[in-house]
């Protein structure tokens, strides 16, 4: 599991019937103090999170197994998770919209 | 497994069922001589870690689930589940 921040959507018309449904985001993967950590990637949501929201994310095949549309879909990331506070020795703890 | 340690915690209320009742741990990898290695990342916390504990973390699946004792939870991925008292290493010089 990764922190990451929402910074935008992904609208795809064409793709496969196993992502149906899917809301797509752009998360940008962040460290512990909310510096920018690697690429934008991907996922889709199931905590109903919005641009700008601080998110944790799962990457990998797991991520597949929170598909509603069931389990044999190719995802490799989901927000799992809005996050309120990150409760860290020197970070500020602030979370949510920024 | 990974050693790390607990750098603190993070606070959601918006999450996958899943995920309910397990404490997120924010954990930085460490070598054995507890120098940081690479980027922190998140955790579930299988062991009732706290911040500054060095811990063993797992990054699989399978292995998730079997620390957790919950085989429905197929999302989650990076479970701490071991707290570490002491590292014996051969000293490089």
């Amino acid at each position: 599991m990764k922190l990451g921040k929402v910074i935008g959507t992904v609208v795809s018309t064409h793709k496969l019937e196993s992502l149906e449904g899917l809301k797509l985001l752009l998360v940008q993967p962040l460290d512990e103090k909310g510096s920018d950590a690697g690429a934008a990637i991907v996922a889709f949501d199931v905590a109903r999170a919005g641009e700008g929201d601080l998110v944790f994310f799962e990457a990998g095949k797991e991520a597949a197994q929170a598909n509603p549309n069931g389990w044999f879909n190719p995802a490799d990331a989901v927000i799992i998770g809005v996050v309120d506070a990150v409760n860290v020795a020197g970070s500020s703890g602030k979370a949510g919209r920024r | 497994m990974i050693i790390a340690r607990v750098l603190g915690n993070v606070v959601s209320t918006e999450k996958h069922p899943q995920y309910r009742g397990y404490k997120i741990l924010v954990v930085q990898p460490i070598d054995p001589q507890g120098k940081p290695k690479g980027r922190s990342f998140l955790a579930l916390d299988g062991v009732q870690a706290g911040i500054g504990d060095r811990v063993l973390v797992v990054d699989e699946g399978g292995s998730a689930r079997t620390v957790l004792k919950d085989e429905g939870a197929l999302t989650v991925r990076t479970v701490a589940c071991g707290i570490v008292d002491r590292i014996d290493v051969e000293s490089k010089e």
